[in-house]
């Protein structure tokens, strides 16, 4: 039985710290003070000074509160029990339902040894043709959607979990707001896929120290599923809220900071996080769909641009829709090599006569002469954005590819185009035949 | 044996009281939890010792026991390195695998060589010969190359051979030779040794300038930004620009026999597609599969940082050493701002007072000396080895203005800047051609790179101008040079690296097609207005493409050519001043 500190030594921000002998780093402990008990965990040693973060946060802690070390690092119950329940940031049930104690397994485990990993090979289709046809989306693949706030990036990927086909949808909130907690569940409620669900909602008005916790949770459960065959999609919404709480905890410990207040190790955090998407051979696989909002519209502000360098791509989401530029998925080609022919080449086609597009746009506004050119990809650009980037559109990918090579021909002439002639042989739309 | 006790932990660092003698670097292991965890000392201060911990920190406590070395962190060298996949400490990663499964677990660190695999040695070195260190005292054959089984780089003088083994199967740990040194003391020597992965292995008569080019079969690189054997060059870019993919490219097609692929601290899932195609993937050159001249360092972002710090450490020694068997080594390095990044986690741990975003004082320094490992030599035998060593740099929000690019680009010999508004725009490798520079000499005359360089400068201004003033507002003859600009960008520096011919273009076929695209900008047109200037390149451009598609002097190769030139002859009316004469240089040059 581990000894009882009834006496702590330093409160500072989330952290406190007592004098006790033989603990280990990273383990956990409990305070109780007047005002209920929390966990708390290990951050760092020296000599006998032991400092803790507390997961409910330091307010009302009193110095004569007490410690009771566990033995243990930060854990989770697994079981088929936890599907269609509702835990916080630190697995106490949100529902009604009882709290899990049986199955404890550490979260925050080792990666995924390189050697073990295979090349992904799954699409996963989505009905969005600037996701299928542009920058498909890859069983274990992890990608975030970059917002700036205020854009609906929640209902994205709510619609995009519920069309993709998983076997178990793992939400992680990370300072949800109220109602987008109540949206997703509705969604998957109304969509029938709360039972294959499970959620671990930190809300905006829960302690900070809650929040670091949900990424990691959440990989554990869905690592758990997966090793079992389970094909997981985990949702984590917003990955900049979590970052956050990494700055606040890193400013308490005074580290110094490297970036706009980030601790240094921003980049490693994230990637220990993300990394954990993998399609296990012989199993199941983890796809991570995340968010994270862009403070200021800034896509080099240290959340996202450390997020790009670590993720495989990411959705840029702007006046409610997934932008061309900006937007990558890095496991397309594994893909859409094996979806049709002519996939890879239109998308690229399109893509350069978008941009060429945009170029023209600006010309107009500046009030140049447009050539016939110009004009041509005036009318190239209103079309792509109707037909192609609005969100509304809900096709297969092989419309989409159909309706694709329909714009082209209803503007350009085939060499203007920049596709081989075989593709055009093979796909041009015969006149009158079925341009619009 | 010198031992201590864990007196503190703060992430990946622990502090260490220490009974005895340590060193700086010195290797330590730490007892917690029934492991023993690998860690190195960084800093010594009176009886305490702060060590970075290459393996997760859970678990360990105050009063946990350490077991110093008396090793610096090394690798062992011997022959089997090649077509190894290897963490950052040089642990064989499928080995521990097949041991423990799906997870890296901690505290196991296995044999990087095959204890037990007998290798064909044959003797070179005769009793009575007086060696140095590096010197041959046989070979084994390690797939298409002769390894070359050498004198241990750390012997000291004169070495006499006192006794070889006879030819013969033997393992690496098996005697194949006794040394004799100056005090005439006696030494057995196998056929591996460690070396300190910190300590550049200089064993070579001199050092040369680097001259020959590095092919690379991208032609935006080889013609317009060439890399040397032996020389260094970075490829800064924002995420998603391109770096990997370039890495990747070049790590199947460089002409040059060894490559050692340093995965530091990126995606795992890049080193995975690497993995699993180069066994499958035959390398023209020796009909043998790619696997066979790569090496894998692999220390992706989800491993332990400390450990990241130390594979390109690993990587470099490896490099070196083949390059002491008289063989041309390419080191890719993905990331080095990883590296830089490990190197600021554990500043900020030892609290030191930090430098421009936080990087330590000493970052500059350290990545000169880095790079600085790179070389070309003289061997005493006479034969030239090298290591090239290429890294990619991930600047935060894609800004060069920054540490890691700054001093990195202090020591290169090659910048290839990767630029966002290229990758947006789909056009790969998306490396800048005005802000790119090398110091090296390439494939072809310069003359001729050069007066395509200015075009594609002019085109540029001329562009730029047509924002400003539109298009109405550009002469035709402007407008001419702009579409030849755009020309060279659309139908040479652009390489669709997924299509199986565009890929990958020999030296002979750069030339060949670059003496067809110069006569193209050599070019006197009499169009009559911009339109029908368009309509031409346009068409040009579509001949160009599907050209550069056609398999080197296939019959379709030979059709597209001549009909490229026949279009080119409807509205050609003449030759631009000077043009002859490197067209010349090029025919004649090289
Ligand atoms: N040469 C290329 N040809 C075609 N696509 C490319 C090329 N280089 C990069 N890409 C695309 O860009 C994506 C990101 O490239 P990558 O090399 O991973 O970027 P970085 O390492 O700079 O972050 C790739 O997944 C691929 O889709
Ligand atoms: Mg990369």
């Amino acid at each position: 039985m581990k000894k009882v500190y009834s006496r702590i030594e330093a409160i500072a921000g989330n952290v406190i710290t007592v004098s006790a002998g033989d603990v280990q780093y990273g383990e956990l402990a409990t305070v109780s003070s007047a005002h209920g008990s929390s966990l708390a965990e290990v951050i760092r040693l020296y000599e006998n000074k032991v400092s803790l973060q507390v997961f409910a946060g330091s307010r009302g802690i009193s110095t004569g509160d007490k410690v009771r070390f566990l033995g243990h690092p930060m854990q989770v119950s697994f079981s088929d029990d936890l599907l269609g329940r509702i835990f916080d940031g630190g697995g106490k049930p949100r529902d009604k339902g009882p709290e899990l104690g049986e199955n404890m397994i550490e979260i925050g485990g080792p990666a995924v040894n390189p050697a073990m990993r295979i090349i992904p090979r799954n699409m996963i289709r989505t009905g969005i043709p600037m996701i299928d046809l542009f920058n498909s989306l890859v069983e274990s693949q992890k990608l975030p959607i970059f917002s700036v706030s205020g854009e609906p990036y929640n209902q994205l990927l709510a619609r995009i979990a519920m069309q993709a086909e998983v076997d178990l949808i793992i939400l992680g909130g990370m300072g949800l707001k109220y109602d987008d907690y109540l949206f997703f569940k509705e969604t998957l409620e109304q969509g029938g896929a709360l039972s294959r669900a499970v959620f671990f909602v930190h809300t905006a008005s829960d302690p900070i120290v809650e929040c670091l916790l949900v990424p990691d949770i959440s990989l554990a459960v869905a690592e758990g599923f997966a090793l079992k065959g389970k094909k997981v999609l985990v949702l984590l919404t917003d990955m900049t809220n979590f970052a956050d709480a990494l700055k606040e905890i890193a400013i308490t410990m005074e580290q110094v900071p490297s970036n706009r207040g980030y601790p240094g190790d921003l980049y490693s955090q994230l990637a220990a996080r993300y990394e954990k998407a993998v399609d296990f051979s012989g199993a199941g696989s983890i796809t991570i769909l995340g968010v994270t909002t862009m403070p200021g519209d800034d896509v080099t502000h240290p959340v996202p641009d450390n997020t790009g360098y670590i993720t495989e791509g990411q959705y840029y989401l702007k006046n409610g829709r997934i932008e061309p530029f900006g937007s990558l998925s890095r496991l397309k080609q594994l893909v859409n090599k094996d979806t049709r022919p002519d996939h890879r080449a239109l998308m690229d086609s399109m893509i350069t006569l978008y941009a060429a597009y945009k170029e023209s746009l600006e010309k107009k506004s500046m009030g140049f002469k447009m050539t016939d050119w110009d004009q041509k990809l005036l009318k190239y650009g209103v079309i792509f954005e109707q037909r192609m980037m609005d969100l509304s559109v809900n096709i297969p990918l092989e419309s989409a590819l159909d309706n694709g090579w329909q714009i082209l021909a209803s503007c350009f002439s085939p060499e203007e185009t920049r596709l081989r002639s075989e593709l055009i042989k093979k796909f041009w739309p015969s006149p009158g035949g079925g341009a619009d | 044996m010198t031992e201590g006790k864990v007196v503190g932990v703060n992430g990946n660092m622990v502090t260490v009281e220490v009974e005895g003698d340590v060193s700086m670097n010195e290797v330590a292991y730490v007892a917690s939890g029934g492991k023993k965890l690998k860690a190195e000392v960084i800093r010594i201060r009176g009886r305490r010792a702060e060590m970075q911990v290459f393996e997760m920190s859970r678990g360990i406590g105050i009063g946990d026991k350490v077991e110093f070395t008396a090793n610096l962190l090394s690798v062992r060298l011997g022959p089997g390195l090649l077509a190894q996949i290897y963490d950052g400490l040089q642990n064989p990663l499928p080995e521990l695998a097949a041991r423990c499964g799906f997870f890296l677990e901690r505290g196991i660190y296995l044999s990087p060589l095959d204890e037990e695999k007998e290798w064909p040695f044959t003797p070179v070195a005769k009793a009575g010969d007086a060696l140095m260190a590096a010197d041959t005292l046989g070979t084994v054959p390690e797939g298409i190359f002769s390894h070359r089984i050498m004198v241990p780089f750390y012997m000291k003088g004169s070495l006499k051979v006192v006794k070889i083994a006879p030819a013969g199967a033997y393992r690496i740990s098996d005697t194949i030779a006794e040394l004799e040194d100056e005090n005439s003391k006696r030494f057995p020597v196998t056929m591996c040794f460690s070396w300190p992965v910190k300590r550049p292995i200089t064993c070579y008569s001199e050092r040369l300038r680097p001259g020959e080019p590095m092919v690379t079969k991208i032609r935006i690189i080889d013609t317009f930004i060439p890399i040397a054997r032996g020389g260094t060059y970075c490829i800064p870019g924002p995420f998603g620009a391109g770096k990997t993919v370039l890495q990747q490219v070049t790590s199947r097609n460089a002409e040059i026999d060894i490559v050692i692929i340093a995965a530091c601290g990126e995606r795992a899932g890049e080193v995975v597609e690497t993995l699993k195609e180069f066994p499958k993937l035959i390398d023209p050159r020796t009909g043998r599969t790619l696997m066979e001249r790569t090496i894998i360092i692999c220390n992706t972002s989800s491993m332990p940082v400390a450990a990241r710090e130390a594979s390109v450490y690993t990587a470099v020694t490896l490099a070196e050493y083949y390059r002491q068997m008289g063989l041309h080594v390419l080191l890719l390095a993905d990331s080095t701002s990883r590296w830089a990044q490990a190197l600021r986690e554990m500043s900020g741990r030892l609290e030191e007072i930090p430098g421009e975003e936080a990087f330590p004082a000493y970052l500059e320094s350290v990545i000169a000396s880095f790079y600085e490992r790179a070389g070309l030599v003289r061997l005493r035998d006479n034969s030239s080895g090298s290591v090239t060593i290429g890294g990619t740099v991930s600047p935060a929000g894609g800004n060069f203005d920054e540490p890691v690019t700054k001093s990195t680009l202090k020591v290169v010999g090659a910048f290839h800047g990767l630029s966002r508004e290229r990758s947006d725009a789909r056009k790969y490798p998306a490396i800048h051609p005005l802000e790119s520079w090398s110091k090296y000499p390439g494939l072809i005359d310069e003359s001729g790179t050069e007066y395509a360089r200015d075009i594609l400068f002019r085109g540029n201004e001329v562009n730029q101008m047509m924002k400003v003033v539109g298009e109405e507002g550009t002469s035709l003859e402007d407008y001419e040079l702009f579409l030849k600009g755009d020309f060279i960008d659309s139908v040479y520096l652009q390489q669709d690296s997924y299509d199986p011919v565009d890929a990958s273009v020999s030296t002979e076929r750069q030339r060949h097609v670059f003496r067809l695209l110069f006569s193209v900008l050599v070019a006197r047109f009499d169009f009559g207005s911009k339109e029908s200037a368009r309509g031409f390149f346009n068409q040009l451009r579509q001949k160009f493409i599907d050209y550069n598609g056609s398999a080197w002097q296939s019959a379709e190769f030979n059709d597209l050519e001549s009909g490229i030139k026949a279009f080119l002859a409807t509205q050609q009316v003449g030759v631009e001043a000077g043009g002859n004469k490197i067209r010349e240089a090029l025919e004649s040059g090289k």
